[in-house]
Parts: C-alpha cells; structure tokens; sequence
C-alpha cells in the first residue's frame, strides 16, 4: 500500500491519531505526514475529519427515513440537476443514484416523524423531476460505519497469559 | 500447591515443576479495576467473522464427529499447500503434517517422541514458559541456554556449542520469540544449522510466530539444506489467524517423527476437535487477506511501542517479530517482580515479569502490543510517570550511598 493510502486508511478508523503517531506507525517524518494530509484535503480526497456518535445513548430526538425517489432524467445532465437539488437540503444526510425499481435513496435527518413527512410533502415530493416517493423509517441502527452499535464483542481475553 | 496430605503420592517429576511465575500476577490484575493489560500473549482480534461463520455451519451440516488421528484430510492437504506458499517447503499430506490440539500439544509430543530419559534439550532463554517443563515432564533435561540484550536475545552456535555434550538430543528453537521478540537472521541460522548437524541433533522449531515477522521476510529453520527432516516444525492459527481459543495447531516433519508424535496424540488424544478444525480449515483458504491486515496492525503498533520505550529512557532493543517487547527496567533499580507488581497497584498496567521466561530475564518485562492505540496510549503514559519516580528515587538513593561511602 503506498503511503498516502495507509495514511487514509488510519485517518478513516481513527481520525484523532495526531500526525506524530501516524508519522511513527509508518516510518515517515512528521513534516512528510503532514505534506500527505495537507495534500489529500486540498486535492479533495479528506473532506472532513468527523466523530461517530451513537445518538441513542444520549437524550436526543431524532428520527431518520430513507426515502426512495422515482425521477425522470433530465436531456444531457440526466439524473444530476434533480440529486444536485436534493442534496442542498440539510435534512438529507446521504444521496445515491441506485439501480433497480427506483432512482434516488435519500436518506433524511429530522427530529420527529411529523417534520420528517413534512419535508418530503412540501419540499421534496413537489420537485420538477421527482415522480414518487417512498418513505421508509428507520426504527433502530444496529451498524454505522462498520461500528456494531449494540453491544458488541467485548474483549474476553484473560488479564495476564503467556 | 494446596495441602491435603497426598502430595507425596504425586511423581516427584510432576511434583518439581515448578508452577507458571505468571500465575502470581495474574490474581492480582485480574482483581484490579480499571487495569489496563500489556500482559497478554494472545491478538486483541476476536476470530474474522468467516471462519467463526464456517465453524457454526460446520455444527448445522453435522460434523460432530472424530475426525482421523492426523486431523481431517482436507485441512491437512491445505496446510501442506500453506506451508508450500508460506515457506517454500513441501510436506505430504498423508505422511507427513499431524493436526494438534495447539502448538502446545504438538511441542509435548514432539518431546516425548524424541526425548529418552537423561537426554538434554538445549533451550535458549528468555523462553516461553511451557518447554523446560515439557522437557522434564518428558523425562528430559532441560539446558537453558541464556541469551542477553547485547546480542538482541538471539542465540549463537557458539553459545550452544558451550553447552552441548555428548547428552544432547534435541534444540528447541522459538523465533520470532516469545517473550522477547527476537527474529534469527539467515546467516546466524545457517551457523546453528551447522552446529546441529555437527552433532546430529533433532531441531523442535516453534515458529507460531512466523507470519508476525516484521523486519524482513520469516526465516524458516526446516529451509536449510538436510533440517528439513531433522526439523519438527510447530505451526498453528492462534496468533496470526487469532484463533487462540480453538486449539487447533500442527507439526510437520519427516514420516517417522511425524509418525511417532501421531501414535502418542492417537493414544492421548485421539484427534483435535473437529470443529475448531473446520474452523482452521476455512482460515487458511479463505483467510489470508484478514491476516495480513492484522499483521500490518502490529506492525504499525510495534513501531509506537519502540519509541514510547526509547522517549522512557527504558532500552529496548528492536523486536523483529511476534507482538511483544522487551525492554531493560533495571534503570528504575526495580526488579521485575517488584516492577510489575507495582506498576500494576500504582499505575493499573499490567506486563509479565521477565523472569517468568528464564533466569537471564530478570530486569525486563514483556509488554504485550496485543491492545488498541487508544489502550497504548493511556499505558504508556502511566508507564512514563511510573519509570520517573522510580528513576529519580534510585539515582537519590545512589547519590546518598555515594555520599557516605557505601557500595552502590
């Protein structure tokens, strides 16, 4: 793996690892790891440096959906001036052209049910393009980011082995 | 040892092997909350989710049975293909590769096969804890044979040549090394090759470690021109498939030894379970891209290890292979057993003694790097505070000798 990649792939499980430790794991100095980072964010590639919270522990009302979206593209841009118009609103988390039955999963934050619905009732469902919609809510995460949320495997080794 | 007036029936063989020097500790960390543990010789990864998936659809398709004394022929033929990419090695599937219950089961039957009553093992310390009783349980004399930090804890021909005579029967060779680290480069290798042929010696090369090798390629013992079948090669999925729990190991050598170790495991053992079988089975065919990624985890782990010691002031040398370190505490004028007893009621960090491995390791500790960066972290900055009391403490009670004209 060229350093840049393992640079990213650190960063993506742990973006807290400070440049020294980084610049450590992989034999490099830390002017190098910070060129590589400071590389990677200009070019666009690090867009941001996020922490994955599970909301459920703390007292916070919030109700995701995701909502299926039939579209009818558009001459020449096709699908990407409705998505484009879509993915301004702050509601919507994550946007993704699909294959299959529908065109558009958009997946939507909002803090109760009833505001989720109002959105996609007068702001998404009335887009020019948008055809029909299908709201799916989500009633429990189980995984995020590859992080099992439940209560996952804890280490069960014996404090002291040889 | 509890006392209910029947110890005088035990063998006295049994009854002088001495219990694990880990075993003190371990009572003590385990009752401490909030304990940070270095002291662990086994990967921080649970099992890859395949291989425990193949082991729950083995039980669902009926595999509950034994299996063949050898361990199940598909898993020995894939071993024997592993080992061909791994080391470049061939071993017949049908002669020449016995599954064990763990490496450990086939170190005790390789033992016992080669080892008559009165032959003298050569064993290089600081070791891993099971061979010197192995050995004498065997009927055999253990001869440590003491390695040191000026030489990076690998043993020489020379050293061994000091302490062969005309007893010795076998060497039991563990590199990458547990406790230490240590990995052999091929030159001295090639001189203990040498040394065993000279005096005819079956070589026991525990090499569990073989894939966790990260300065250079792994070195294979069995590779040298004749050690092919004068090598019983000990290999097994605990560390770097992290499959510790299921036991399940192998050993490869020429027919006749491989032989001898089957009819002990046929008679002791019958066979290793069939289910952690299975289990090793998919590890090997469909496992090696989740090895290499944990692989490269320690490795980026080792080189935090290295420096936390280095900016602690505590030498370490250079660990080439398996998850551990073994750094010099004599500078906090600790021994090892006070050190880690300690560090584990001061500090809540618990390492394991050097002592525990060999005499010659007295003044070390072994630090596992089996933990997240995140668990690192926080030991090694406890760890820091812990060296600096104890440093500055020694340097005033050196000064105070000085001062009234004692011995330091």
């Amino acid at each position: 793996m060229d350093k840049s990649m393992e640079i990213l792939d650190l960063l993506a499980r742990n973006s807290r690892l400070s440049t020294g430790q980084i610049a450590t794991m992989l034999e490099l100095s830390e002017a190098e790891v910070e060129r590589a980072i400071a590389a990677l964010e200009a070019n666009g590639t690090i867009l941001s440096y996020r922490t994955l919270v599970n909301w459920d522990r703390v007292n916070k009302e919030r109700v995701l959906a995701f909502i299926e979206v039939k579209v009818t593209p558009q001459r020449d841009v096709g699908f990407d001036a409705t998505a484009e118009r879509i993915g301004r609103y702050p509601e919507v988390k994550n946007l993704y052209l699909m294959s299959g039955a529908f065109d558009l999963a958009v997946l939507v934050e909002g803090r109760t049910m009833r505001e989720v619905a109002n959105f996609v009732a007068t702001k998404l469902a009335p887009l020019d393009g948008v055809n029909a919609t299908t709201t799916h809510f989500v009633l429990q995460t189980f995984k995020e980011e590859g992080v099992v949320l439940t209560d996952g495997e804890k280490d069960r080794r014996l404090v002291v082995s040889p | 040892m509890s006392n209910t007036g029947w110890a005088d029936k035990l063998n006295p063989t049994v009854r002088a092997v001495k219990p694990s020097g880990i075993r003190r500790f371990f009572d003590l960390a385990t009752e401490t909350k909030g304990i940070i543990s270095l002291g662990v010789g086994e990967p921080d990864f649970v099992t890859p989710w395949h291989v425990r998936e193949a082991c729950i659809f083995s039980l669902e398709q009926g595999y509950t049975n034994y299996t063949p004394n050898s361990g199940l022929l598909p898993l020995r033929r894939e071993i024997a293909r592993y080992t061909a990419d791994f080391l470049g090695l061939e071993y017949s599937p049908e002669a020449e590769v016995l599954v064990t219950v763990g490496v450990s089961e086939a170190l005790d039957l390789a033992l016992r096969a080669v080892v008559a009553p009165g032959d003298e093992v050569l064993i290089p310390e600081p070791c891993y804890v099971s061979y010197l009783p192995c050995t004498a349980l065997a009927g055999g004399v253990p001869v440590p044979v003491s390695t040191g930090i000026e030489k990076g804890f690998r043993v020489s021909a020379a050293d061994l040549e000091r302490a062969a005579t005309p007893r010795t029967k076998a060497l039991l060779l563990c590199y990458p090394n547990n406790p230490t680290g240590a990995i052999m480069p091929r030159a001295e290798l090639q001189a203990i090759a040498e040394f065993c042929a000279a005096h005819d010696l079956v070589v026991i090369a525990d090499e569990i470690y073989a894939q966790l090798t990260y300065e250079g390629e792994h070195v294979c013992f069995a590779s040298f021109p004749g050690m092919r079948d004068r090598t019983i090669l000990l290999q097994g999925f605990s560390k770097a498939f992290a499959m510790t729990g299921w036991r399940v190991g192998y050993a490869l050598s020429n027919a006749d030894f491989i032989g001898a170790m089957t009819k002990i495991h046929q008679y002791t053992m019958l066979c290793a379970p069939v289910t952690a079988q299975m289990a090793a089975l998919e590890a090997l065919k469909n496992g090696r891209e989740e090895m290499s990624r944990m692989v490269r985890e320690f490795s980026y782990r080792r080189r935090l290890v290295i420096k936390a010691f280095s900016e602690m002031g505590l030498p370490c040398f250079n660990p080439g292979g398996a998850f551990y370190a073994f750094p010099d505490i004599t500078g906090t004028g600790l021994s090892s057993d006070d050190f880690t007893e300690r560090l584990i009621r001061e500090e809540k960090v618990a390492v394991v003694p050097g002592n525990a491995f060999g005499d010659c390791g007295e003044g070390f500790i072994r630090c596992s790097y089996a933990a997240s960066v995140e668990e690192l972290n926080e030991a090694f900055k406890r760890m820091r505070r812990f060296v600096e009391h104890y440093r500055s403490v020694n340097r005033s009670r050196k000064s105070e000798r000085m001062r009234v004209g004692e011995p330091l």
